[in-house]
């Protein structure tokens, strides 16, 4: 079929088109200056109320929350008002964190296990989190979120167990280091891939409401992450069905060597996300221990009344590298970490409760050594149960458990097969 | 084919996808930080420098995305060499994949092609746990209208992926990223040796490609026929060698469409067929060579068919080496099918 030549009138003189391709403003060797990024006043932004209505605040998915002041004070309609108590039960977590963290990089390039991923800059994002929901409620974490472990006060020796695949681990050995599964805790299995969670997180926050339960869900992800098409799913599915959970886009800036402009960063935030669905939506200073409790414990009790789901960005910074196979040296400033404008949130916790006359530096420091201690304490007792040498620290038949329920005929003859190898091998493979 | 240079496997994907945009234009380079970065295994390291960003270029973290604006410049008129930065995070992609790339060309009657060749790491041996270390090509093979090419060498890595970026039909090209670096013999606790000490590792700058759907005879021999591809080609090797059989190694090189001519000529030599992949077992590729073999030489086969395969398990983490079926799984199967010989 032979076209007809094109009618004069619909012929075009127009301008050639051309491809945008996004870029961060700095890569490695140049000055970084982030006075571009716009930072609000601690105490300005606003506090709707738990029962108003979504689109009625769209305003805040493009502002930041923030608590903590110049001067290290607490300020505006997003104070939580916590007791010290409870300041310095976060401060402790938060320092932990970072403890374990260091410890078990340390431990990944002695050899000692395959990977490791720190949360360097970013404690407060799940530390404060896991303060302000209740300790039954779900959470659907990626794989930055080991501050929900530790402040749910979940044993660092099995964390490390796990992290070393060895003959404790509870997961067998089965999974990647850090991609714990502590259904006791309230924290699901982590996946290796990115924002399967999500969806996941609505269908239990749905579970929860269709049974008339009273917990909600909570999860997390990178803001690299929100491309994938289950952040979508997932919040069409929380806005059809109001779903009683909270999604937690943790903006650290750099997804690997991607900066967040790949994720859409240079047209709008991400917690705007929330506004084309209809959901509520908050922006938050992610280094202000105090503002993500506010924000989170204000999603709570939302999802809890049944004003359904939350979006929050927090906005932070990635402070070290992806994970241990990772060198941001190779695509970013090396002067990005510490000119980043909102600072560390363990600094600014610790100056805040130190402002208010009840911390002091040599608690601090004395802390500090009594958590390194703590962390290498339960690393010995980790490593009493094996590190990832050759992977022999678990059972052997453990390879084929958990496949099914129940082992198939084909699997119980792979099973025996592979025992067999092991005698033919010769090799010195404790089976115990 | 003038000069040459040692090149590991990065180096021999990186020059393949270099020469081919030097001569065409109209190729372009995604995928997740393979832009500035150069890609997590460094396979596209200096294209975006030398090309520009509009032809090569990072993309979202959505691998349904990456596939769907590959068909989509597909069908304006680019050659599109998408990265997918590992195999096992090609699932969000297959409705792309399988319902569009593969089914344009039939389905618009030839008006619409997706002439894509999508670049992933796959398989294991690197401690990467469940989701760094799957071999899914048994996935793709099932599917019309896709070609399935794995390389075993730099220099066949190179020439295949350039046959593969000129291919007008869409291309999955999985790299066998335990042999990046240097060849493998399986044994997980000896060091491993690397590609310039390798014939394989002398590979052309410039132009050349090697067919698809061309298998190599890697090394000649009477007593059995291995078929293998990828990592499993050097274990296998290797393997023989310890054991002194004399077999005949077949590196298939393009899984879909086969070799099939080659593949049977052995078979009905030696008598006997021995399959290795590292991919899970059931409904793995190893179950349609072995049907494709018992159906042409049925009445040359000695003995029954081997497939030596990963176990019907995800693939573990701290386990790895009993998953994967080195030369133990390999040499207990070779002293079974050559029992009666
Ligand atoms: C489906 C899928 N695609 C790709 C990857 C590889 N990958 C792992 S982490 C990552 C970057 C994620 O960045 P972001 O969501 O911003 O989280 P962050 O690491 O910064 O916490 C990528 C691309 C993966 N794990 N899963």
């Amino acid at each position: 079929m032979a076209r007809d030549p094109v009618p004069a009138h619909l012929k075009k003189n127009l301008p050639p088109l051309s491809l945008y391709v996004p870029e961060p403003k700095f890569r490695p060797g140049d000055t970084v200056d982030f006075t571009q990024v716009p930072i609000p006043t601690a105490g300005e932004t606003r506090r709707p109320e738990i029962t108003d209505d979504a689109q009625s605040f769209t305003d805040l998915a493009y502002q930041l929350v923030r608590v903590l002041d110049e001067d290290n004070q607490a300020v505006g309609p997003w104070n939580p008002r916590l007791t010290p108590d409870m300041l310095r039960a976060m401060l402790r977590s938060m320092a932990q964190v970072r403890a374990f963290d260091e410890r078990m990089f340390r431990a990944q390039r002695q050899g000692k296990t395959s990977f490791y991923m720190k949360c360097t800059g970013e404690e407060a994002v799940a530390v404060s989190a896991a303060y302000a929901l209740d300790y039954e409620d779900m959470c659907f974490p990626s794989y930055r979120q080991q501050g929900l472990l530790i402040a749910r006060n979940w044993s660092m020796v099995d964390m490390m167990n796990q992290i070393y695949s060895n003959s404790a681990d509870r997961l067998q050995g089965k999974q990647l280091p850090i991609m714990y599964s502590v259904k006791e805790a309230g924290f699901f299995s982590i996946s290796g891939n990115l924002t399967t969670q999500y969806p996941q997180a609505v269908g239990w926050a749905m579970a929860s409401a269709a049974k008339g339960d009273t917990r909600i869900a909570a999860t997390w992800c990178g803001e690299g992450s929100t491309a994938e098409g289950d952040f979508h799913s997932a919040c069409t599915f929380a806005s059809v069905y109001r779903a009683p959970v909270i999604f937690n886009v943790v903006n650290n800036q750099w997804a690997i060597s991607s900066f967040s402009g790949f994720a859409g960063a240079e047209s709008t935030t991400f917690a705007a996300r929330a506004v084309g669905y209809g959901i509520a939506g908050l922006r938050v200073d992610g280094n202000d221990a105090l503002a993500v409790y506010a924000a989170t414990a204000w999603a709570a009790e939302r999802a809890r009344t049944n004003q359904g789901p939350t979006l929050i960005e927090h906005f932070t910074y990635r402070a070290e590298g992806h994970s241990t196979s990772d060198d941001p040296g190779q695509y970013r400033s090396a002067g990005e970490p510490t000119a980043w404008p909102l600072g560390d949130p363990i600094a600014r916790l610790k100056a805040h409760l130190i402002a208010l006359g009840e911390w002091d530096e040599d608690r601090h420091a004395a802390q500090d050594k009594e958590l390194a201690e703590m962390v290498k304490a339960a690393q010995k007792q980790a490593e009493a149960n094996g590190v990832l040498g050759h992977g022999l620290h678990q059972p052997l038949d453990t390879l084929f458990d958990g496949v099914f329920e129940e082992m198939p005929w084909h699997l119980q003859e792979q099973q025996a097969q592979m025992i067999a190898e092991e005698t033919a091998s010769g090799r010195p493979w404790a089976r115990k | 084919m003038t000069d040459s240079t040692r090149m590991n496997m990065i180096q021999a994907i990186n020059s393949a996808m270099d020469v081919m945009m030097e001569r065409d234009p109209d190729i372009v380079v995604m995928g997740e930080d393979v832009g500035y970065f150069g890609g997590v295994f460094r396979a596209t390291a200096g294209l975006q420098s030398k090309y520009g960003k509009t032809r090569v270029f990072d993309t979202p973290i959505t691998e349904c995305g990456i596939i769907g604006v590959a068909v989509g410049m597909g069908a304006y008129g680019l050659r599109p060499v998408p990265e997918i930065q590992f195999a096992d995070y090609i699932y969000p992609a297959l409705d792309q994949l399988v319902s569009e790339a593969a089914r344009l060309r039939y389905r618009s009657a030839g008006e619409f092609t997706a002439p894509i060749t999508v670049r992933s790491p796959f398989g294991g041996g690197i401690f990467g746990g469940q989701t760094h270390s799957q071999s899914p090509e048994g996935i793709f093979t099932h599917i019309s209208g896709v070609k399935t090419v794995i390389p075993s060498t730099p220099y066949d890595a190179k020439g295949l992926l350039i046959a593969a970026i000129e291919d007008n039909d869409p291309t999955i090209f999985f790299e066998p990223k335990r042999i990046y670096n240097g060849p493998f013999d399986g044994h997980w606790d000896k060091p491993t040796q690397n590609w310039s000490q390798h014939p394989a590792g002398e590979v052309p700058t410039g132009y050349y490609k090697i067919e698809l759907g061309k298998a190599k005879v890697v090394r000649p021999g009477e007593a059995l026929t291995i078929l293998a591809y990828g990592t499993m080609v050097h274990v296998a090797l290797a393997v023989i060698a310890e054991a002194g059989v004399d077999a005949e190694v077949i590196d298939l090189r393009t899984l879909v469409p086969l070799d099939i001519e080659t593949i049977a000529a052995s078979v009905e030599k030696t008598g006997r067929c021995m399959i290795i992949h590292e991919a899970t077992r059931t409904s793995g590729f190893g179950a349609e060579l072995s049907a494709q073999v018992q159906e042409r030489c049925f009445y040359h086969l000695e003995a029954p068919i081997e497939r030596v395969t990963g176990f019907d398990t995800p693939y573990p983490h701290s386990l790895e080496w009993a998953y994967f079926p080195g030369p133990v799984r390999i040499g207990e199967a070779l002293k079974k099918i050559m029992k009666d010989a």
